[in-house]
This record gives structure tokens, sequence and C-alpha cells, in this order.
């Protein structure tokens, strides 16, 4: 697998102890305020858990594997959740144990592959998902370290060049022109909490933060509103669900660099949807040429159209 | 790749094992068959097919495999944790601390950044605390930096005469100023390396402080013991650093 060489660093030999350190309370830092608050930062409370490699020399040495094949374990304990916490130390003690378990189970198993990683990243995806805690793009599309650049954010939608920046084109920008990502995937899914905001809207209200965001779908709610008029409210839903991933994909095209590269079959531009009522991922494609040549007329080409169940 | 299976790890399933019964599943035709002793690829690199796989693999080892969990998730989520980390691909929230799907609404931005509280420039970000902390609730909001962040890099190598050479990247990782001035001013004299390590850091601490400017962390704060926990997850060390945050205001005297 290539790997782009962003900086050579001098690994710093692994620590050897082996004893999982207890939790220090570190000397609290300077107070500083940041910013004009009302209150001033007296002290930073640090309850410090450092997680130290269990190290073992016969296991550094484990056959080194090709990332593509590092298939994730995720264990479902009895306990699906994590432990209900009074005290602070619970929490600690879940997050230390599942780290040292990935440690345990993946990082020292694959440790010659993650060494590479740690030179550099060549992901060859970059991935706009949804914030929703039921669609992460690890998962739901297995993506192994290193694979996949990821921008979450509400409703994963992305805003066109003229809106100026944001979060999610600083993310574009970089994987785009710093990375050279290969193809852009736009994941939406079921039941999207956003899409549901941006339906419910009434006009010109923008009180709140999640409709100051959402509004970057308007097109998608107009289009919507004229395709599906007769459908339900929650069909409809279904419908701006996967016509707002269309419109963030027409709306990557607005960004000179990325029309540049996908005009020069360099980068492609795809849209998924999953649905997770019935565990379906649908896929389909851009098609660029098709689109561009319609361009006066607003309508976009999709093409390579699938549905996996 | 597809070893002998006497070699399986003890955890249930392990790597080898998991692919020999996704292979046995798709009746053994599989283009990236592995052979005894490595990968041996030489078809060009299908996207399509990669996700397909990812896809297939969670549907059969985690979706029909638990179906009562992810009945469950079908009516709603309820997470506890909203967490904020890198987009880097190195470091997914869920491969490193093994969030299953409805445990954490995570956001992902380059350089895992809050900004303060501003509805014009940063509705993104807003959005996300809004919904997470308002809506969902959450418990504890957990902020993630990492080593060898090429976001914090940017910061560290924005020119000081505001010079922009990314228009996108240098206008966000922007926020991360005050972060960069603290540590100038700490470690100015250490070797680039180190300072970014350093910043990488406290970007963290400046994330979690910008958290407390939205009025429903605040509330959360206050009201319900919503905690805030930073995070430094190190992939060239091997290791995970998670410190609490926490602000006292102390009583006025009163003179």
């Amino acid at each position: 697998m290539a790997h782009a060489v962003l900086r050579s660093c001098s690994l710093s030999p692994l620590p050897r102890n082996s004893s999982s350190a207890d939790l220090p309370t570190a000397p609290p830092a300077s107070a500083s305020p940041i910013f004009g608050s009302q209150f001033k930062l007296v002290g930073i409370e640090h309850t410090h858990g450092r997680f130290l490699n269990y190290f073992n020399p016969t296991l550094r040495l484990k056959a080194s594997r090709e990332s593509q094949g590092l298939t994730e374990q995720v264990t479902y304990n009895k306990q699906n959740r994590l432990v209900e916490t009074q005290h602070g130390s619970d929490l600690f003690s879940e997050l230390k144990h599942r780290f040292l378990s990935f440690k345990k189970h993946k990082f020292l198993d694959n440790f010659e592959c993650f060494q590479n990683l740690a030179k550099g990243q060549a992901p060859k995806f970059m991935v706009i998902a949804c914030a929703d805690s039921r669609v992460c793009p690890s998962h739901i599309l297995g993506f192994q370290p290193g694979e996949a650049f990821v921008v979450r954010n509400v409703a994963n939608l992305v805003p066109p060049y003229e809106n100026g920046p944001s979060e999610t084109n600083a993310a574009l920008e970089f994987a785009v022109n710093a990375l050279e990502v290969e193809y852009i995937l736009v994941v939406g899914h079921s039941f999207c909490g956003g899409i549901r905001a941006l339906m419910s809207m009434q006009d010109k209200e923008n009180s709140s933060f999640i409709q100051s965001w959402v509004v970057v779908g308007k097109n998608a709610r107009l289009s919507t509103k004229a395709a599906a008029s007769n459908l339900d409210f929650e069909q409809q839903c279904r419908h701006c669900e996967k016509e707002s991933i269309n419109r963030s994909l027409l709306n990557l095209l607005t960004y000179p660099w990325i029309e540049e590269k996908v005009g020069r079959g360099l980068l492609s531009i795809h849209g998924g949807y999953y649905d997770f009522v019935d565990c379906t991922f649908e896929k389909w494609t851009l098609d660029y040429e098709e689109t561009t040549m319609r361009k006066e007329t607003g309508i976009y080409s999709l093409k390579d159209r699938e549905t996996w169940s | 790749m597809a070893d002998q299976p006497s070699n399986v790890a003890a955890v249930a399933g392990g790597i080898k094992k998991l692919l020999r019964e996704e292979e046995d599943l798709q009746g053994g035709e599989d283009q990236t068959t592995k052979t005894t002793t490595e990968v041996v690829d030489e078809s060009p690199f299908d996207p399509i097919e990669r996700i397909k796989e990812g896809f297939n693999h969670f549907k059969i080892n985690e979706y029909d495999k638990y179906p009562e969990y992810f009945e469950k998730l079908k009516e709603g989520q309820s997470p506890k944790f909203l967490v904020f980390a890198c987009s880097d691909s190195r470091v997914s929230p869920s491969r490193i601390l093994n969030f299953k799907p409805g445990e954490a609404f995570m956001a992902r931005n380059i350089a895992n950044m809050v900004p303060a509280f501003n509805q014009v420039r940063y509705s993104g970000v807003g959005a996300i605390i809004e919904y997470s902390v308002g809506v969902l609730e959450v418990e504890t909001i957990l902020v993630i930096g990492h080593s060898k962040c090429g976001g914090i890099k940017a910061l560290l190598d924005l020119p000081d005469d505001g010079a922009v050479s990314n228009d996108f990247v240098d206008d966000w990782v922007k926020i991360g100023l005050p972060a960069k001035a603290k540590v100038k001013a700490e470690f100015g004299d250490k070797c680039l390396d180190e300072q970014q390590m350093h910043l990488e850091k406290e970007a963290v601490n400046l994330s979690l402080l910008n958290l407390l400017s939205y009025p429903y962390v605040q509330e959360g704060v206050a009201r319900r013991n919503l905690k805030l926990m930073g995070g430094y997850y190190d992939f060239i060390q091997g290791t995970f650093e998670l410190w609490g945050f926490k602000l006292e205001v102390m009583p006025p005297l009163t003179i």
C-alpha cells in the first residue's frame, strides 16, 4: 500500500513499564482567561490517566499484515452500555479498559502496520457522514485505520463554495489538495434528525444552531416538496435524506479544485444511503460528464446505482 | 493472510478467523482472497468493492448477529457521549475506544477543534453541540487530540504576518491561535516536533474551554453534571492520555 511519507519521524522507544498507571493528579495549570468570559479559569483539575504500553518483545514481532485485512472485532458485551457512573473513576476505568483492549488486540498485533501509518496517512477515501451515533463509517463500511479521512457533521451536509469557510470545506481542502484522496463519499441515513429539522423548519426561522446549519440543505427541501408532496411527512423525510446527499454531491463541484480533479478523472464523487431499519446500503456515483452537460438546466445525472442487503 | 486457523487469537473471532468465516459465507469467492503467506492482490483497487465488503462484514458480524441491540437503535439514539475527534484516517474513536453504534454522537473535523459560540460563523459545530447536549442530553463530552496532527501542524506553521496559503484550512485552524500563543510562550525554545505535541494537547484544552461558551453546555454542567474530558492518542508510542476538565467559580468577596 502506498504511503505518503509526510514527515519522517524518529520513533521514541516504547516504554517498558508494564503496569498500568493509577490516576495521579497533575498540578493545576496556571489560570489564564482565554476569552472574555464572565468567570476566570481558576484551575484545571487534571485527573490524568495514562494508559501505558504493555510492552512485550514477543508481541512486537508479530507478522505484519496489510491494513486492508484489519477486520475489526467489535465486542458486544452482555452489558451493552457503558457502566452507569456516578463517579468519574468508573468512566476512566471503562475507557482505559477499552483502549488497552484495542492496544493489545489490534495495535500490537499489527504493530508494523501502525508504525507505517504513524509516518504518514494516504487514505484513498474522504467520507462525509452524519454525526449520528448509529452511523459511524468505521462500523457500517468497515474502514480500517488509514483508509478514510472522515468528516462528521449534522445531516452529512456539504455547503457550497460561496458559503465561505467552514469545518467541512476545510476538511475537503485538506483531503483533496494535501492528501489527494481519490474518492469522496457522502453517506446519509434513514431517520436523520437533521433532515427532519430541515423539513420541519418554518420559513425565515433561524433561531437555533441546528436551523442555521441545516438551512444549507434548503434546495433539497424545495425539490422534495415539489417532487414528493403527495407523500406523508415521514416519507418526505426519507426522500429528502437522499435528495440532500445529491445536493451535497453537486455542492462538491462548486469547489474549483474539486471540479478540476473530477474533470481530469483523478477524483470521483459518490453518494451512499444507509437504512438502519432493514440494514441496506444504497450507493451511486455522480455522472460528471452528463451533469456538466446539463449544468444550465440544473439537472444532475447519477449512475451505477446499487443496493446491498 | 489466511494462515492456519489454529493461530487465531483468543478473542472471539480474530482477524483471520473472521476473514475465513466471511469467505465461507461468500462461497470462497473473493477477489481479495488471501494466499497462505502474504496478501497478493493484483487487481486494481475498486472502491465500490471495498466498501461493499466492509458493509457485508458489518451486516453479517454485527447487525445480524445482535438483532436485539440493533432493534433498540431503530427506535432512536441515546448516546452517552459526544466525541470530538480529528478527521485523520488513523484516529477513529470507534476503533481506538471501541464505541459501538449508538454509544457516541461523533463530530470529526480538522484538528478536533471546538470554536467558541458563534451562530453565524460556526453553525456546524453549534448544531452538533445543540443537538447532542440540548436534545439527546449526552452525559460526557470527550475531545480527543492525537499525535502528528496535520491540522495542528498547519496552525503551528501559520505565519505571523497573517499570510494564508490554504484558504479554508488556515481559516479553520486559526481557532487554535490562543493555544498556540500559550505553547509558544512556554515552549518556544523547544524543537518544532515538541512544540507540536504540546499544541496538540493544549488545543484540546482550548476546545474544552470553548465548549463552556455554549449555553447548553453551561446548563448541562450546572444542572445535570455534564462531564468534560480531554484525550490524547499517541499512535507512535501507543498510548492514550485521558483527563477531566473542571471549571470553578470562586465565591465573591464582599468589600
